[in-house]
């Protein structure tokens, strides 16, 4: 394929800058335009539901950009995409991009990298936040004083973080989880419930089973109603009720999605290239084709974000791709522990403690499938974690069962 | 000079962490047989980059996955946006030795050498 002789990028955030930085390091010379749809410069979110919630850190610490980055990119910030015209002939490959305020972008080549956006609680009376942007943080953190009560909806990794944050500044916080257990998605119910131990054991309420029936208030939020009645008061509400990709910008333009039912995600090949020659995506919007799983998987992790870039770029590029797809990782901070799991769960794993207890926030699990490790969680253990999410890491058949010299003891949780 | 350990201590593939000096190094063998010397603590938050995954020249911290190059010490990939110190080596009759940086150490919030 003929290597493009510029590359429109939508989305600024981390896909964005990292699929910028990799066309460069590949040694792209033609034009890159950035387009996104914050006013900040590419920044890291991680940190919006833990330092910067804090006040611990500033915003231009969470730049992504560094010295000397050299990207020589032209930047359109502050204004959505609204839609893509793909190329009518192929052999043409010019596309463009049209955005809010009137004005358009052609090139040969289109990175779709618009991320997810939060879902957000149905009405909009004040007092109620989700957590995406740099401004939706700042928005929170202007509301956090001693006596506010907070209740989080939602008690995923994001919730989570969010009660350990504010909690650790001496502030109320309740949370509520629709779900028997949380994070029984990512983790499984067992280590669901061992993660979400924490939160008890640092005082925040965790309500769990029990669905929120709505927002209680007219103008203002007072508290959120559950399903069963009750009525728990709060100043500030928190949603951390999951992201959707950002992809209906691209309604009509005849780049293939996924279906809702799976993600709703861009459906693409295993190294980001869609339907329609020429556009790529990458990023929470992108669902590549997994050779592990043989299907599409949108993934919303942080680390696959900055990695796939540059094997877009090589593939985009016709460039040899230098390194291998990681097992797909995650790690969250909470209440001072670090917890991490990598791999692929379906849910049928035989779980094994390799090290530690939930007691001292030193567990390290391994998930088998089969006999085969096929996921890992680790809490406070990053040096054991680290080894087995390597091992994971590597092609099926060459794993070890076992994690030598380090994985020595076993005993069922 | 430091004295590391002798190479047949530090396979390849392995890293280890020296903490007899003030911040902390860490030595690497690379799977292709080089060895190299770094501060130890990651610059974004304090991780100990002996822990971390070491792959051809790089090392990508075992908590956030910030990745430095062994040969420059810079950073390849955030959220670390500062690179570390890296340290000479120098390997004589089987016996790894450190010369250390006189820069400054570039250290994460909070913490001091």
């Amino acid at each position: 394929m003929r290597e493009p002789n510029s590359v429109t990028i939508v989305g600024a955030s981390l896909a964005g800058h990292a699929t910028a930085k990799a066309l460069r390091r590949l040694g792209f010379r033609g034009a890159i335009t950035m387009i996104g749809d914050e006013n900040a410069r590419p920044y890291d979110r991680p940190p919006l539901s833990k330092e910067y919630l804090a006040g611990a850190c500033t915003e231009e610490e969470l730049a992504l950009e560094v010295k000397d980055e050299a990207l020589d990119a032209q930047w359109l910030l502050g204004v959505r995409a609204v839609a893509l015209d793909v190329a009518a002939m192929p052999d043409v490959p010019t596309h463009t991009v049209r955005l809010a305020d009137g004005r358009s972008v052609t090139s040969d080549a289109v990175v779709i990298a618009t991320g997810s956006k939060a879902r957000r609680m149905p009405g909009a009376v004040s007092g109620v936040h989700t957590v995406r942007t740099l401004a939706d943080a700042a928005a929170l953190r202007s509301e956090l004083a001693p006596d506010v009560r907070v209740a989080v909806i939602g008690a995923g990794f994001i919730g989570a973080e969010i009660a350990s944050t504010i909690s650790a500044l001496g502030i109320s916080v309740t949370m509520i989880e629709a779900a028997a257990t949380p994070l029984a998605g990512p983790l499984g119910p067992e280590m669901g419930s061992v993660v979400a131990g924490l939160h008890a054991r640092h005082g925040v309420r965790l309500l769990t089973g029990v669905p929120v029936a709505g927002l209680l208030g007219d103008d203002r939020v007072t508290g959120v109603l559950l399903d069963d009645g009750r009525k728990i008061p709060a100043d500030v509400v928190v949603a951390g009720i999951g992201a959707v990709p950002a992809v209906d910008w691209l309604e009509g333009s005849g780049v293939e999605l996924t279906p809702p039912e799976i993600g709703g995600g861009v459906v693409c090949d295993s190294v980001g290239a869609t339907s329609a020659r020429g556009i790529y995506a990458v990023g929470d919007c992108a669902a590549w084709f997994d050779d592990a799983t043989g299907r599409h998987h949108r993934i919303e992790h942080w680390t696959d974000s900055r990695d796939r870039p540059a094997v877009l770029v090589a593939g985009m590029l016709g460039q040899p791709i230098s390194a291998a797809l990681r097992a797909p990782y995650f790690w969250s901070d909470q209440y001072g522990v670090t917890i991490q799991f990598a791999g692929r769960r379906h849910g049928d794993e035989d779980l094994t403690v390799e090290a530690g207890s939930p007691a001292t926030d030193d567990l390290l699990v391994v998930y088998r499938r089969a006999g085969e490790p096929v996921a890992v969680l680790g809490m406070n253990q990053p040096k054991l974690f680290a080894r087995w999410r390597k091992e994971l890491s590597r092609p099926r058949g060459r794993r070890s069962a076992e994690l030598q010299p380090l994985g020595t003891s076993s005993a069922t949780p | 000079m430091l004295r590391i350990c002798s190479l047949v201590d530090l396979p390849a593939g392995e890293a280890l962490r020296v903490d007899e000096v003030s911040p902390p190094i860490a030595v690497f063998h690379t799977d292709d047989g080089e060895i190299f010397a770094i501060d130890d603590t990651c610059t974004h938050q304090e991780a100990s980059l002996a822990d971390g995954w070491l792959e051809g020249c790089e090392v990508e911290c075992p908590l956030h996955a910030s990745r430095f190059d062994l040969r420059t010490g810079q950073v390849d990939a955030p959220p670390a946006r500062l690179g570390v110190r890296t340290h000479q080596v120098t390997v004589t009759e089987g016996e790894i030795y450190v010369t250390l940086s006189t820069d400054p150490p570039v250290l994460p919030p909070g913490v001091t050498a």
